[in-house]
């Protein structure tokens, strides 16, 4: 496992276990001994993630990220106490930044199940890649993350428009779709990670999925209305 | 040693050590309570070591032992060591051994010594204690170093800010003391040393005071870039002194003289001195011992066709004994003397193999996990910080945990014993070992699962060492908290683990080898003479490469004689399957079993290897300045070399020839040197003054990279009268063609810095370094073999130093200059590296693949590829399936750095034993859910 690994995902979950700071420790950059160069997808990561924590309303200095090597043990030691130092004066998560504990958590969590969509939006931006360190500062903007969280998308079944034929409910990753035979399609909002999948795969000429920006997505319909009424049998 | 070729018997000393080997677990308490300080030898005697020690902190093994500043040693007191030693491993007592063993090969390998500037008076090393070598800077750099990593002065243990670095220390001067030959390592190293300076102190100044730069390897050409575009950096070409030091400061002062401004000096905080390699110290007593033959130098005698052979059958020789070599030469011809062992003992390969046989493995996946948890003291390493019982007292209260308990060293024979019968006993289906870094001793763990009949993936390891007694001597009751806490996660962890199963995969014995010049057929030859088939593929007709045109080398050997040889041989022996006129059309398949299909002279074939070398050559550039191609007077290199062995007597009975070097490299379009130009220009200008002494030869150079002992054969041309002039790049030489008193001639125009004057110099011959450049269809075969090419489009190594001729795709190997221009005996020594790696494949019947590889959920993937651009190996492909585009990983290339896992959306996605669920039960586990709410707590309270 390289430091490429740390997933966006776990550094969150970490903040929202209610630890006051992480640190990630990778390889000297452009030292890797294979050809993976993972480390310089950890620091975007990293990167991201501050802006992330800024947008929440926490301390971006609460994520930290050093390169060095195995045989450095006391360059390990060094930055570990400085950080340590450096969360201390911080303080303890949340209260420092004025947050309330149960609303700094329902944020956190909303963002990590917000990840997927996250990893898809800024794909492009995190397979970039410069050969030193400085090149990346300012990767990611505040102005971009706040646009990112302002514009998030949902996908809604039209109940008028689905002819409940399956395809989306088959393609789905994360079975978010319910539907059967003949019985309208939905979407459960908490399992959707909005990769679009449906909406892409769902037939033009049915065109029932939607997308949805910066509105509440309409509730699915009830249960015992979405037997599919089709045109032709009506005739 | 006595004997001969096959059958050697060697008798060894073993010194003792006074450590028991396999009881030492090297914990380092015996250095702690050791009394006895004296100067460090590894760290330059700079800062102070004990009697007892490791030798440095990556030793292997690493175990402590016994130096001759032991007071029992010396006056059969003290002991502590002793009495110390929880495991009573040592031994003050162990007496010399002999040893006698019977090999069939012998390889030295005994390195070399740093040149010692004391002998001479100039750089007052000794004498002024801020002048050190690069070997005691060096050691002054590293984090392990005398002062962890902080450039201290000696006189006053202040950072030097202005520091100066003299170059050349005892290399490239025929004075007494001194060695004629160029060490071939110090321009580089001394500039990494200046780009590490530049990283401690930002705002440091560093002057090189050198003679030429000699940045003939592979990217060093822009490293020297680098490090002269940093800021505070000034390189000076000049001899260097070091004239006195100023009393107060003890800063140092430098003499030296430049064109502008006269002799001058300077005065610095430090100064480095780059010392060169001369022959290990006892190399007369070597050669004596094994009845070989040394060089002049002192270096080990070897033919250039075979530079990995001493002039004794089966003693072969590596490293710097073959004389001043850089790390991957030295690696690779480490490679190769191995295979070179292998051709000649191959009828006894296997012998002494004994094959391992472990206990059928247990399924206890459907099983609730039984977690047994052992706490290791590492002798006072974790126990005297950590409450060791309090931990394994802590970890039966947690949950799954069936059996903890505390062993003094984990790794320790007996204790390993223990853990597997304790997994017996308990009916244990994983294992926690709470102990060190899992860097050294996993492996050795999972054996013992394996051993115990459990699949060695259901081990997990908790590092209460490196992470934290060692981190935290100074507060035992966190530490052992903090090792409560780490153990906990790797329970949590522990119990989602998965059983894995590691693929054998059955490796095919042939090997292909694409290119057949001298690198090609050395490499197809070493394999096959080792029995294994070889279908060597070559584009020509003919075989021999760009060597079929190269005539002499520097040290005289008949190339064409030599390689007419190499073909009757490669064409005799009954393993080797020419292709000639060849062209490949596809390769498919992976490590140990591709297939690859080939259309040649035979038609079209269809082979299927284990292995494959790139050998494919390079060409060399069409000049399109200085007239080449408009007037028949301006010649390459080359052609000159081949109208010198043709006898034309324009060139031979020439008045005046004038060569210029670096054409069409060291510039924008091509950004690296060429490495050979320099020696070859001076090889034919030293034949042409052999038979017409009279004739002017000019060489107009920008840096003389004559590295190495070819350094002797500059001074040769110099002492015969041929004429060095450097131009900078900014004003190249100009040609013309015009005539003088009637006689037509090429007139050169240069600048000479030395007369500062401009010179105008009437030719017969123009003659053109011209550079070696990617071989053509470099890209094609890049792409067929999923391999890469460098910046450079030169083929890419999988490690410069470490892996110099594989590429990072398993089973492909790389050789001669294809890989970046080089010399025949490099050539010869890289291709039989590449043999000697290609084997260490070939030899076995399986490659063994790890369980811990990515795996995709096709039902979670959408498609979206973004793992298959995540991943530097091309292990992952997108396949269409009914349900749209899936991703697939080979797990055979997949290299299991996880890379895709974190870049994948949807999970689908998995790097098996790091997947998400077992991470993220980690970061659960690391604060308990009973301190989340209190933390949080607190954080509200505070407001």
């Amino acid at each position: 496992m390289c430091s490429g690994r740390v997933d966006l995902g776990f550094v969150l979950k970490a903040f929202s276990n209610g630890v006051d700071g992480v640190f990630m420790g990778a390889c000297h950059l452009g030292e890797c001994n294979y050809i993976t160069h993972g480390n310089y997808h950890a620091l975007k990561m990293v990167l991201l993630c501050k802006k992330i924590l800024e947008y929440i309303g926490l301390n971006p200095e609460r994520l930290r990220i050093e390169f060095m090597s195995s045989g450095e043990g006391q360059v390990f030691t060094k930055v570990v106490d400085d950080f340590s130092k450096q969360v201390r004066e911080l303080g303890p998560l949340g209260s420092s930044e004025d947050i309330d504990r149960n609303e700094l958590k329902t944020k956190l969590e909303e963002v990590r199940k917000l990840v997927p969509y996250i990893k898809m939006a800024k794909r492009e931006k995190l397979e970039t890649h410069f050969e030193s360190e400085e090149e990346y500062e300012g990767l990611f903007t505040r102005e971009e993350i706040d646009e990112l969280f302002d514009e998030v998308v949902s996908y809604y079944i039209d109940p008028e428009k689905c002819q409940a034929c399956m395809i989306c409910q088959r393609r789905c990753p994360v079975e978010a779709i319910e539907g059967a035979k003949n019985l309208i399609h939905i979407i459960h909002q908490d399992k959707c990670i909005k990769c679009g999948t449906c909406f892409e795969v769902c037939p033009p000429r049915f065109g029932a999925v939607q997308k949805i920006t910066g509105e509440p997505v309409p509730p699915p319909i009830p249960e015992q209305e979405r037997a599919v009424k089709r045109k032709s049998k009506e005739k | 040693m006595e004997g001969e070729a096959g059958d050697f018997q060697v008798t060894l000393v073993k010194k003792p050590r006074y450590v028991i080997e396999d009881k030492c677990t090297g914990c380092g308490t015996c250095m702690e309570y050791c009394p006895v300080t004296y100067p460090d030898q590894y760290n330059q005697e700079i800062s102070e070591n004990k009697a007892i020690h490791i030798y440095f902190s990556q030793a292997i093994p690493l175990i402590a032992y016994v130096d001759q500043s032991c007071l029992y040693l010396k006056e059969k007191k003290c002991c502590i060591c002793e009495a110390v030693c929880d495991n009573d491993a040592i031994d003050l007592n162990q007496k010399e051994e002999k040893m006698e063993i019977k090999v069939g090969a012998i390889l030295l390998s005994p390195g070399y010594e740093p040149f010692d500037p004391k002998v001479k008076d100039e750089y007052g090393y000794g004498k002024y204690v801020n002048v050190v070598t690069s070997l005691d800077f060096e050691r002054l750099l590293c984090a392990t170093g005398p002062h962890e990593g902080e450039i201290l002065r000696a006189s006053d243990k202040k950072h030097p800010h202005k520091l100066a670095w003299i170059q050349c220390v005892g290399s490239r001067r025929v004075t007494p003391g001194d060695n004629s030959y160029c060490s071939a390592v110090c321009c580089t190293y001394t500039q990494k040393q200046v780009i590490l300076t530049k990283d401690h102190d930002a705002e440091a100044e560093c002057t090189i005071f050198h003679n030429d730069i000699r940045s003939y390897g592979k990217d060093f050409e822009l490293y020297y870039q680098r490090t002269e575009s940093l800021p505070g950096i000034r390189f000076i070409r000049s001899y260097a002194s070091v004239v006195g030091e100023d009393p107060e400061s003890k800063n140092v002062i430098i003499r030296y003289a430049t064109p502008d401004e006269g002799v001058k000096e300077e005065v610095f905080d430090m100064v480095v001195l780059s010392v060169g390699l001369n022959p290990p110290s006892d190399h007369e007593a070597l050669a004596e011992k094994f009845g070989i033959e040394l060089t002049p130098h002192g270096f080990c005698q070897a033919p250039s066709t075979n530079p990995l052979e001493t002039t004794r059958p089966g003693i072969f020789v590596s490293g710097a004994f073959q004389g001043p070599i850089d790390i991957p030469e030295s690696v690779f011809g480490a490679s190769a003397a191995g295979s070179q062992c292998g051709e000649f003992l191959d009828y006894r390969r296997g012998n002494l193999t004994k094959e391992r046989i472990y206990p059928e493995e247990k399924d206890v996946s459907q099983k609730e996990p039984r977690i047994g948890v052992f706490v290791c003291h590492c002798g006072a390493n974790i126990g005297r910080i950590v409450n060791v019982p309090s931990v394994v007292e802590y970890a039966l209260t947690l949950p799954n945990v069936v059996h903890a308990q505390e062993q003094l060293f984990s790794c320790a024979t007996n204790s390993a014993q223990e853990i597997t019968d304790m997994v017996k006993e308990k009916d244990l289906n994983r294992v926690v070992v709470a102990a060190c870094s899992p860097r050294t001793l996993e492996p050795l763990f999972r054996d013992t699962l394996r051993e115990a009949g459990i699949n060695q993936y259901y081990y997990e390891m908790a590092n209460i060492r490196e992470h934290c007694s060692w981190v935290h001597a100074k507060e035992p009751e966190e530490a052992t908290q903090k090792a409560k806490d780490i153990t906990r996660m790797s329970v949590a962890r522990a119990c989602l683990l998965e059983p894995l199963q590691e693929i054998d995969l059955p490796v095919n014995r042939a090997a292909l080898v694409l290119g057949a010049g001298i690198a090609g057929m050395t490499c197809a030859l070493s394999i096959a003479n080792q029995d294994h088939e070889v279908y060597l593929v070559e584009k020509e007709k003919d075989l021999g490469g760009t060597a079929r045109r190269i005539h002499y080398t520097l040290d005289g050997l008949d190339v064409q004689g030599y390689l007419q040889d190499l073909v009757r041989k490669v064409y005799q022996h009954p393993l080797v399957h020419v292709y000639t006129s060849a062209v490949i059309t596809e390769a498919t398949g992976y490590v140990g079993n591709f297939l690859t299909k080939v259309r040649s002279d035979r038609g079209l074939t269809e082979i299927k290897h284990g292995a494959t070398v790139i050998a494919m050559g390079a060409d060399v550039y069409k000049p399109t300045e200085y007239l080449y191609g408009e007037d028949d007077r301006v010649l390459t290199q080359l052609e000159l070399e081949e109208r010198i062995a043709e006898g034309d007597e324009k060139v031979v009975k020439a008045q005046t020839l004038v060569m210029i070097q670096c054409v069409g490299c060291r510039n924008e379009d091509r950004n690296y040197c060429s490495r050979v130009c320099c020696s070859e220009s001076i090889k034919n200008a030293l034949k042409l003054k052999e038979i017409h002494p009279g004739m002017d030869i000019y060489i107009l150079f920008r840096d003389i990279r004559t590295y190495g002992t070819m350094e002797d054969y500059y001074r040769e041309a110099s002492e015969k009268d041929v004429k060095f002039i450097r131009y900078e790049p900014e004003a190249k030489p100009v040609v013309q063609a015009t005539e003088e008193d009637g006689r037509p001639v090429l007139r050169v125009g240069v600048r000479d810095y030395i007369l500062d004057r401009e010179l105008a110099i009437d030719a017969d011959i123009v003659c053109l370094a011209a550079a070696v450049i990617p071989p053509a269809g470099n890209k094609e075969i890049a792409q067929l073999f999923k391999v890469t090419l460098g910046p450079d489009q030169f083929f890419k190594e999988a490690h410069v130093k470490l892996r110099p001729v594989e590429f990072a795709t398993d089973g492909v190997f790389l050789c001669g200059i294809a890989h970046y221009p080089k010399h025949i005996p490099e050539a010869i020594s890289q291709a039989y590296g590449a043999a000697g790696r290609a084997l260490t494949l070939l030899s076995r019947d399986i490659v063994t693949v790890s369980g811990s590889v990515c795996e995709v959920d096709e039902k979670r993937c959408m498609g979206c590829g973004a793992c298959v651009s995540a991943c530097t190996y091309g292990a992952i492909e997108l396949r269409e399936t009914k349900q749209g585009k899936k991703a697939v990983v080979n797990p055979v290339i997949c290299k299991g750095d996880g890379l895709c896992n974190a870049k994948c959306p949807t999970g689908a996605i998995v790097l098996k034993h790091f997947n998400d669920e077992e991470i993220l039960c980690q970061i659960d586990a690391a604060v308990p859910e009973e301190e989340i709410p209190q933390q949080m707590d607190k954080a509200v309270g505070d407001v």
